[in-house]
């Protein structure tokens, strides 16, 4: 018997709390929304049935706070909490203290979150159940003729990689033994940091992969399916800036294949709720198991554009016990084509931050032109998230059509104050090389000199 | 002896800074990280000198084009 929530608390700000108190409402579920002192004016608040104020800008003392997110589950009386992306979304600790309230975490059960979250455990699972896994080591030792010899054992270029999580922090490209210790050094330091563990490993780097990744959609009760791919190779310091679905120049039978078979295996292994297996695509075609984040991805729009299935409130509605096959009645099929751009407050050269006060914030209002954001004008942009300032997703019946009136929307987007990466991003949708559908994880460098 | 400044390319906070007043550095050299929006910037030493003075500290806020170092060549 599927439960009903009450009220949810969504534990996090900007678009992703948007976009998750929007699904609430639509819903008919009472929402709770959390703010720090840096986003007392948000806009999203308003979307809320009641916001709760949880401390200081820096988010160590407000979004990641545990103590005070459970203290405002309780005071709120909520039966639901939503993780959104980012911040306390794959702590599977903080997972774990809601669901011993007797609240529901929206998102799959803890185990899959801590097995997921550490990289190097995620790919031995991964081995475990038949997928496709690049050559790489597990967490790297502390001397460093262990470092060398386990480099050697691989083969250079290599890329040292965080194991307690993703994101592209701290992800650094070593093309000799002379790079790579500094490298492991660096890359620790800034795990240390990012993720509170220093661990560190190695990975083949895959020269001009493609990074396609698969949305799997699954119940409390064994039941997993897929909403098919994205294709997120378009990046800048390994994050995404662009992403479309479906992905071009795919054989639909590999991508099929390869799709069906890993919702099959993780259905059998019990994964629940949403989830993103990420894996590389390279030249000669070959998927490799990169790794599985167990929570609602930035990019999920362009997903619900082409299936027609709202993702956030399919979470809902499976962490409430549903079945799969009430939430998704119909064989997923996809409808045209869709493409985001992240709008980031950065200069569009080289990349660098910029933070500011949002003199002028005016998104594309064009009918069919969806914008997912947590700011609006006259807001201050502070240094203390993220830069994301707003997504721009665009569907239209073929990719040509889709590239043409994103960038359209793009160019109508106003912003002043801060720097923005629009004129980079409308450079990259206008290559020869995007329009071809030949995307590869180091196209933005090769475009943007 | 001449001086010159070394700026922040961008607003933030001072996370660390990886010199010592009196060290010497070559171009190129990161004198201090600026952290902001979840990044790391370095403030790079654009030719090499002494370090002369600090004018800020760690976790200081900065803004892009701040003086945060002198340094004597």
């Amino acid at each position: 018997m599927a439960r009903s929530f009450h009220k949810i608390i969504v534990a996090n700000r900007g678009a992703v709390a948007a976009r998750v108190l929007r699904a609430l409402s639509e819903m008919g579920i009472r929402s709770v929304a959390v703010y720090s002192d840096a986003d007392r004016h948000a806009p999203w608040l308003e979307w809320s049935s009641e916001a709760h104020h949880i401390g200081p800008a820096p988010a160590r003392d407000s979004y990641l706070n545990q103590e005070t997110l459970l203290g405002v589950l309780k005071q709120s009386g909520a039966d639901g909490v939503h993780p959104g992306y980012g911040f306390l979304a794959e702590n599977a600790a903080f997972a774990r203290r809601i669901t011993d309230t007797d609240a529901v975490f929206i998102g799959p059960a803890p185990r899959w979150i801590e097995d997921m979250g550490h990289k190097t455990r995620a790919r031995e699972l991964a081995k475990e159940y038949g997928l496709p896994v690049g050559a790489g080591t597990d967490v790297l030792p502390a001397e460093h003729t262990a470092i060398v010899a386990a480099a050697r054992k691989i083969g250079f270029p290599l890329i040292v990689k965080p194991a307690g999580g993703g994101g592209g922090i701290g992800m650094l490209v070593a093309r000799n033994e002379t790079e790579l210790l500094a490298a492991v050094d660096k890359a620790a330091s800034l795990a240390q940091r990012s993720f509170s563990n220093a661990d560190v490993y190695l990975e083949r780097l895959v020269e001009r992969p493609r990074h396609v990744e698969l949305q799997i959609v699954a119940d409390n009760f064994g039941s997993c399916t897929h909403l098919f791919e994205r294709d997120c190779s378009v990046q800048r310091r390994h994050q995404k800036v662009i992403e479309e679905a479906p992905g071009p120049n795919i054989s639909r039978s590999t991508i099929g294949t390869v799709s069906d078979d890993i919702a099959r295996k993780l259905g059998s292994a019990g994964y629940n709720n949403i989830g993103t297996v990420e894996m590389l695509l390279d030249a000669n075609g070959q998927y490799s198991f990169l790794e599985m984040n167990t929570r609602l991805q930035v990019e999920h729009g362009v997903t619900e554009e082409v299936t027609g299935v709202d993702l956030v409130k399919t979470q809902v509605r499976l962490a409430a016990d549903e079945k799969l096959g009430d939430v998704l009645p119909n064989a997923p099929k996809i409808d045209g084509h869709a493409i985001e751009a992240r709008v980031y407050a950065e200069d569009p050269k080289r990349f660098l931050p910029s933070p500011g006060k949002l003199e002028v914030f005016r998104p594309p209002a064009t009918p069919g032109v969806r914008v997912e954001t947590g700011y609006r004008e006259g807001l201050e942009v502070t240094p203390h998230y993220d830069p994301l300032l707003a997504k721009v997703i665009v569907k239209r019946s073929t990719r040509a059509k889709a590239i043409d009136d994103l960038i359209e929307a793009l160019v109508a987007f106003e912003v002043r104050g801060v720097k923005s990466n629009i004129p980079a991003l409308v450079t990259i949708l206008d290559s020869d090389e995007f329009r071809a559908g030949a995307v590869h994880t180091g196209l933005i460098g090769e475009l943007i000199k | 002896m001449a001086e010159c400044e070394a700026k922040s390319e961008v607003t933030g906070s001072v996370w660390k800074i990886v010199t010592a007043v009196g060290q010497h550095v070559e171009a190129g050299d990161t004198i201090m990280i600026i952290e902001s929006m979840k990044m790391e910037i370095p403030v790079i030493a654009e030719e090499g000198g002494t370090i002369k003075a600090f004018l800020v500290k760690e976790e200081t806020p900065v803004s892009e084009g701040q003086v945060v170092a002198v340094l004597e060549s």
